[in-house]
């Protein structure tokens, strides 16, 4: 019953998107007493996002209770899951994910209904009906060919189980935080469709967008940054960024966000940029719907694509080329009506900006022909593989030279600026850059140019971003400033830690008997033997692992676990961090003499990443809050 | 995935001298292991990827330069075994796309500013 309840809340859903986009389409072609009509679109908006998440709701009972009829726990699910994989294991697999895809959907347009006050009626309406036709899509997508509720006869006795690199508290947080921040992205789209129909850019369409596009950028930043640390110490051999196919469609879309939410503070704060921010909204939801045809349809080989299927790429490609498509047609019909926005001066904030937005968007193009290029090579019959390398080399020295007008941007004036004065206020960023590079030349062993460079600039960033607060009074600098500051220092934090890992890393591969010690960076590491552990669906082997270092020391067990359903192997390691580093241990296999394989690492400030990454999300949530407050005030008022 | 045979020798132990080590690693690190998904053949537990990194550090050892043993496995398994695609026909769009990029994206930012009398 509760599968087919499922189906039920899915079919009703699609009908009231379906409902929801005729009401605004009748609405605003009808020539007078329409009112009615655009006002209705807001209930039903609502209603089919509650449906939505009935609908996920539904498939998470099922998943907990082991339904082994219904085809999609039978598939993914064992009765012998922890409970929180039961819940999680629910959006492990290519069903699910898509119905929790559909269903931040659905609630982000109800969110829309229910709270957007600033948008004019026929804007907003307008705006709905374009959620409600990309939602359409999805649902039918998900009814004709990926039915999550679908049953299976006979029911088998027990289901074949998550596969154990799923099994992680990662897996309950990680999909969830970057689909919202994906689907979020539909929510500029949106207002940008609508405005487009409703010939309505500017800076109140501005300001009405940039909460949602904060919004999403804040769950985008958090998702890669829990995503990047999940895949750190799951994987076991200490990277944290793989520039894999399905990490660069994550990171796709937040380089347009982090674009739009720069652009559309020019929109809002002095009417320029026009056509360039409702284009940046169209590309950067464009962005998330490729991230998810590239994963969703198995079309590139990655660590990440767990679930897959040829054939359903089909169907998601046909939804992305009508839904790019149509935006990019509609944006090439009314171009011309959206007013030349102000132009402004090469050295001022807005010039600032505008090099933020040029820098991030070739990074991105970078990211996205890096990406596609091995398949459309392919298609040639030339077999070849782009990565790692490429993408340091040409994305790298772009990167650092928007860390540079990363610096400035924020001591520019607008308006105008005069450049011999914007180096006078950079004085101190530059002289702790250009100290930061005289140190790590005279005083460290040799480092590569990049992360020579990278932690130099990161330190000069440092000091630069939080420059805007020199000689202010702190109590009444507004929250939104705060924002851009802690983003801004989170970045540098993140920059210097991508620097340190790939600079300073110290590596030791060793393969020791019980009571043998080895060095690694400052830690002398000692083997004190194996013991058997037992996990609620696993058992494996632990290495009990003593590392010293300055008289104290640690205890660490890394472990190689087997599964039975489906039959894995995995190594978990154990990591040590302390203030200035982690320690990472992984157990390899024995080698048939007594002695077994140890990989270990001393990675001096990796953290800086991740707590970097954090901060800049921090920074978008104070932002968020800061834009936000003002408006209730006047509302109260 | 941990591998349950013993691996090949070198394959998870390091070379004697650190600037030879420090060259394989950093040839490790662009090399594609071919039986996983997407991964390089430095983090990946195949068993396939363990016997890569002891050619790696083999033919290192034995003198020859990152570069040669780099172009002996292209000649071998193709330039699908490299992440760090060489320039051929098939490649220089992809090498001029970043430089193509800016210039375009500086044509299109150019309008935005004021021009001066």
């Amino acid at each position: 019953m509760i599968a087919e309840a499922g189906l039920a809340a899915l079919w009703l859903a699609a009908s009231l998107a379906l409902l929801q986009l005729a009401l605004a389409a009748i609405g605003l072609r009808a020539q007078r007493n329409a009112d009615e009509l655009l006002v209705a679109v807001r209930p039903v908006a609502i209603v089919q996002g509650a449906l939505a998440v009935v609908a996920m709701l539904l498939l998470i009972v099922l998943f907990q209770q082991s339904d082994m009829s219904v085809k999609l726990v039978a598939t993914n699910s064992h009765s012998a899951k922890p409970w929180l994989y039961k819940v999680a294991g629910a959006w492990g697999n290519h069903e699910g994910s898509m119905l929790l895809w559909v269903t931040i959907l659905g609630l982000a347009g109800a969110a829309v209904a229910r709270f957007e006050r600033q948008l004019e009626p026929r804007t907003l309406a307008a705006t709905l009906g374009a959620q409600g036709l990309i939602a359409l899509g999805f649902y039918a997508f998900l009814l004709f060919s990926s039915n999550p509720f679908e049953r299976l006869s006979p029911a088998p006795r027990d289901g074949q189980g998550l596969n154990p690199i799923l099994q992680d508290p990662g897996l309950a947080f990680h999909p969830p935080t970057l689909y919202a921040g994906y689907v979020g992205l539909s929510v500029a789209f949106s207002f940008a469709v609508g405005a487009l129909v409703t010939r309505d850019v500017g800076r109140a369409f501005a300001r009405a967008m940039r909460p949602w596009v904060l919004g999403a950028w804040v769950f985008l930043t958090l998702g890669i940054t829990a995503g990047s640390y999940w895949a750190y110490y799951e994987l076991g051999w200490g990277g944290w960024w793989f520039w894999d196919p399905v990490e660069n469609a994550s990171l796709m879309p937040w380089l347009a966000a982090t674009a739009l939410l720069h652009s559309v503070t020019v929109l809002a704060t002095r009417d320029g940029l026009r056509a360039w921010t409702v284009m940046l909204a169209v590309v950067a939801f464009s962005m998330s719907m490729i991230g998810t045809f590239l994963v969703r349809s198995g079309i590139l080989t990655s660590v990440h694509a767990f679930a897959v299927d040829p054939e359903r790429g089909a169907f998601i490609l046909a939804l992305l080329l009508l839904y790019i498509g149509g935006a990019l047609a509609l944006f090439a019909l009314r171009v011309g009506t959206v007013r030349e926005g102000t132009t402004f001066e090469l050295v001022s904030r807005e010039g600032g900006l505008v090099a933020n937005n040029l820098l991030l968007s070739v990074i991105l193009g970078i990211v996205l022909i890096g990406t596609l290029y091995p398949i459309v090579a392919a298609a040639f019959g030339v077999q070849l593989s782009v990565g790692p390398p490429f993408f340091n080399k040409a994305a790298g020295p772009i990167a650092l030279v928007l860390v540079v007008v990363m610096a400035a941007g924020p001591l520019l004036r607008w308006r105008r600026d005069k450049a011999g004065e914007v180096v006078e206020r950079l004085t101190w960023p530059i002289a702790a850059a250009v100290f930061a590079f005289a140190a790590l030349v005279a005083f460290a062993t040799p480092i590569g140019v990049l992360p020579l460079l990278g932690l130099s600039l990161a330190v000069g960033l440092a000091v630069a971003s939080v420059a805007p607060l020199w000689k202010r009074d702190l109590r009444r600098t507004p929250l939104f400033t705060w924002g851009m500051v802690v983003a801004h220092l989170g970045l540098a934090v993140s920059l210097a830690g991508m620097a340190c890992d790939s600079a300073f890393t110290a590596e030791r591969l060793v393969a020791l008997r019980a009571g043998e010690a080895t060095r690694v960076g400052p830690w002398r590491v000692s083997f004190a033997g194996l013991s058997p552990v037992i996990g609620d669906n696993w058992s494996g082997l632990q290495a009990r692992l003593t590392a010293e270092r300055d008289g104290r020391t640690r205890l660490l067990f890394p472990q190689s676990r087997t599964f039975a359903d489906p039959p894995t192997v995995t190594s978990e390691s154990a990591i040590a961090t302390v203030l200035d580093g982690q320690l990472y241990t992984v157990l390899g296999a024995a080698d048939g003499q007594g002695r077994w394989q140890l990989r270990l690492w001393w990675k001096p400030f990796v953290t800086l990443i991740w707590l970097g990454g954090t901060l800049v999300a921090l920074g978008g949530a104070l932002s968020l809050v800061g834009r936000l407050r003002p408006r209730r005030r006047e509302a109260w008022t | 995935m941990a591998q349950t045979t013993a691996p090949a020798e070198l394959a998870d132990t390091q070379l004697a001298d650190p600037v030879q080590e420090a060259s394989a690693r950093t040839l490790m690190e662009t090399l594609r292991c071919v039986v996983c998904q997407g991964q390089s053949i430095a983090d990946s537990d195949a068993t396939m990827a363990g016997d890569m990194r002891a050619l790696v550090r083999g033919r290192i050892r034995a003198g020859e330069t990152p570069a040669q043993v780099r172009d002996w496995l292209i000649a071998r398994y193709g330039d699908y075994i490299t992440y760090d695609p060489p320039l051929s026909a098939a490649t220089w769009p992809l090498w001029l796309a970043p430089l193509a990029l800016l210039a375009v994206g500086a044509w299109i930012a150019r309008a935005s500013f004021r021009r001066r009398s």
